[in-house]
């Protein structure tokens, strides 16, 4: 159901939803940028509409409002663990439609990949997703050409407009809340064309693992990681036990995020890594994104918001790169 | 007619009396050495006009335009007039259309800072912009120059007034993964004050010199500059014939506005103890130090300044530096 509000209305509105439920959804970070005086654009909490950066895309996903960079799984003494409260408000997130198509990536790996992974679990039934709209292609984008510039898997959509805001309900635990405004047919605002256009290769084969162009990207990567910590498809996590400094039978586990790019990603017992070359690491990833998901799950990993060019500090363009590989391909 | 011209009235005018007889050349400050492009027509115009088409650009980031007939000098600062208002220089009243009001204070330069720079911790021309209003025209000789970070690439240890660009590094241990990437960084271009404990980074707080690099190198925002700016504050730094020393720290993190009132108290302490044997009324700041004692500086330098509670303050400052005039 559509509705039309004044951006009044719907502040009162959007200050009521913040109560009962804990609203992420991209702002705008003054000067916590990589460089002095340069902003980012990131998720955190928001308590009322005019916090939210509804033009900029967000630098860093809305991943971390759904799966936590730093989580502890268990606190533990000596012979006990404990176990800590999953969140108790339900959640709503705002995002793009590039970026619900990451979620069904994330629900794939922590949801339906052999196990179910009860942290994940417990936070993502809470969770109801609110669609931004792109009423134009970002600059490095290219849902388009991936599939994922459309999406009705929404809950909510919202858009302000000037002095007014629009509303398409999808789920009912909202019809309540909207169901003063005037009725208007609201359809999302939906990208049809980036400036980016990628192909991908056919023909993935053995040969293609010892391309060139891995060894010239891989040479030019710094290993820091950024295209993976920005991007709403990853998933990677390792363990931390961490002993408490005052006492050490004491601590707890935690899961973080981590790269295949980072040093350490592959290392082993006697300092063994297995992708010590940066070509090795480029290629990895690369092919997870475009090709050894796919083989698993019958569909791309990679959504196309390409967040991963815009960060990269070494102009590594990864749509570029698989251009060109599709070009090798032929 | 012969050439009849006050060189002293002139010198202080920013022009420059040259070894040939009957040139001079004249010098445009540029603050921060930030300017419209626009400037650089205005100056070609005057060099190719009035000039022998060459410009020196200066050590402190300014333009000399050289081979002008001092005969023209009149002619000449009536066309630095657009110059000095497009730059915004003050200029006391009298002198519209006269040039500069007063050359002692030098321009105020910078490193190309945070409009560029990567490293840079703050705007540095900005700065620049702004001292130079506070403390210009003045004919004391002065030296300021701003840096965006430890690097130094301005030289301001060669300043009376040396103005360090420092952010206070903010951690949000929730952000971080753990990748080391801060305290290599810190390792390699720095001073090496991070090291991990538990998987977490901590910064020695007593070795971090500010400079920013672990935030440059955090790859998920887990480090952040602090909203408020600081710098460091070195002092009395010099070359010359006498006694060349790097400027030393006076103040470690410290804020804008006390550094802009410590320089203009220093212009009081100056005027105070000058030697009045000093040629032209010009005499380095830390000679003047070294003859009255560090404490008077002080007393002077510190008058209304209320330090902010993390700004370090060294209470006695001693320079070595080579002494050319000492030999026995
Ligand atoms: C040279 C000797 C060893 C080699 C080459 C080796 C190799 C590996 C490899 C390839 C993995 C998979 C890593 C991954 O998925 O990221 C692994 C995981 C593991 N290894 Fe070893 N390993 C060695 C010794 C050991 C020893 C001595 C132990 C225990 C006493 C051990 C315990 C484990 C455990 C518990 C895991 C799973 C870790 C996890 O899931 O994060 N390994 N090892
Ligand atoms: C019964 C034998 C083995 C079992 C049960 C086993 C199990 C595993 C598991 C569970 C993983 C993690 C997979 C993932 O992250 O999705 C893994 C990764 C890995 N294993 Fe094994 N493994 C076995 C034998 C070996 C052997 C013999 C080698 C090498 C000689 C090996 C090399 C590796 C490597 C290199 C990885 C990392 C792959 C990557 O890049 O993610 N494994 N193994
Ligand atoms: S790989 Fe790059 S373009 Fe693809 S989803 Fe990740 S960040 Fe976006
Ligand atoms: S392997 Fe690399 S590309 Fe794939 S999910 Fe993990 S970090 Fe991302
Ligand atoms: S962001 Fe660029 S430099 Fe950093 S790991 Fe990714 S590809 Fe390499
Ligand atoms: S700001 Fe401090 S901790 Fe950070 S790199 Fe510089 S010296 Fe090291
Ligand atoms: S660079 Fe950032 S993420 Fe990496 S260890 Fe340092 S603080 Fe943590």
């Amino acid at each position: 159901m559509g509705y039309k509000f004044s951006k009044d209305e719907m502040a009162k509105i959007f200050a009521k939803l913040a109560q009962d439920y804990d609203v992420f959804a991209p702002v705008v970070k003054k000067g916590d940028g990589t460089f002095s005086d340069v902003d980012v654009v990131r998720y955190d909490q928001v308590t009322s509409l005019d916090e939210i950066e509804f033009n900029k895309k967000s630098d860093y996903s809305f991943k971390e409002a759904l799966l936590p960079i730093n989580e502890t799984l268990f606190y533990f003494t000596e012979d006990e663990t404990t176990v800590p409260k999953g969140p108790e408000k339900k959640r709503l997130i705002f995002l793009r439609s590039c970026d619900i198509h990451a979620v069904k990536r994330l629900d794939q790996i922590y949801l339906d990949n052999k196990f179910e992974d009860f942290y994940y679990k417990r936070t993502r039934e809470m969770v109801r997703f609110v669609l931004m709209g792109c009423p134009n292609t970002c600059e490095n984008g290219f849902c388009a050409s991936m599939g994922t510039n459309e999406t009705n898997q929404y809950d909510l959509y919202i858009k302000v407009n000037g002095d007014n805001a629009f509303v398409d309900v999808k789920n009912d635990e909202f019809t309540e809340t909207f169901k003063n405004g005037a009725l208007e047919d609201v359809k999302p605002d939906f990208v049809k064309e980036n400036k980016v256009k990628v192909t991908l290769p056919k023909n993935i084969t053995k040969e293609t693992m010892s391309s060139e162009l891995f060894k010239e990207y891989g040479s030019r990567c710094i290993n820091c990681g950024r295209c993976n910590f920005v991007c709403p498809t990853c998933t990677c996590f390792s363990m931390q036990d961490i002993f408490y400094k005052d006492n050490e039978k004491v601590g707890e586990r935690r899961r973080v995020w981590a790269s295949c790019q980072v040093d350490g990603y592959t290392e082993i017992a006697g300092g063994h890594g297995f992708r010590n070359d940066n070509s090795d690491r480029m290629r990895f990833k690369v092919m997870h994104k475009i090709h050894d998901f796919e083989q698993r799950f019958g569909y791309q990993m990679c959504v196309g918001c390409g967040r991963c060019d815009d960060v990269c500090p070494e102009y590594i363009s990864y749509s570029t790169l698989i251009n060109k590989l599709a070009k090798e391909c032929e | 007619m012969s050439l009849d011209i006050n060189t002293k009235k002139a010198k202080k005018n920013a022009w420059r009396i040259s070894k040939e007889r009957g040139i001079g050349a004249s010098r445009i400050r540029v603050p921060g050495g930030y300017c419209d492009a626009e400037i650089l027509g205005m100056v070609q115009q005057i060099a190719q006009e009035y000039g022998n088409g060459y410009v020196h650009l200066t050590t402190r980031q300014g333009f000399e335009i050289e081979g002008i007939h001092l005969e023209d000098m009149e002619e000449v600062n009536k066309k630095l007039q657009p110059i000095i208002d497009k730059v915004g220089i003050n200029q006391y009243d009298e002198d519209k259309e006269k040039g500069y009001s007063a050359s002692g204070t030098r321009n105020v330069s910078a490193c190309i800072g945070n409009n560029v720079c990567p490293f840079a911790n703050y705007n540095t021309s900005e700065l620049a912009r702004r001292i130079d209003k506070e403390i210009y025209p003045n004919d004391l000789h002065f030296k300021v120059a701003c840096t965006g970070c430890s690097n130094d690439c301005a030289k301001v240890r060669m300043h009376d007034f040396g103005i360090i660009g420092m952010t206070m590094p903010q951690y949000d241990p929730s952000r971080c993964i753990s990748c080391n990437a801060c305290v290599k960084g810190c390792q390699s271009l720095s001073v090496g004050a991070l090291r991990m404990e538990n998987y977490k980074i901590v910064r020695d707080t007593e070795k971090c010199i500010g400079c920013g690099v672990c935030v440059t190198k955090c790859p998920t925002r887990a480090w952040t500059r602090s909203q408020k700016k600081y710098y460091k504050l070195t002092i009395m730094g010099r070359t010359g014939k006498k006694n060349p020393r790097l400027g030393k720290d006076f103040l470690v993190w410290a804020d804008e506005d006390n550094i802009v009132k410590i320089i203009k108290n220093t212009y009081d302490f100056v005027e105070e103890y000058i030697s009045p044997n000093a040629p032209a009324r010009k005499e380095h700041i830390g000679y003047i130090i070294d003859r009255v004692g560090f404490e008077k500086f002080k007393e002077y330098a510190l008058k209304d300044v209320e330090l902010m509670p993390e700004t370090i303050i060294n209470n006695n400052v001693y320079w070595d530096g080579i002494h050319f005039d000492n030999k026995h």
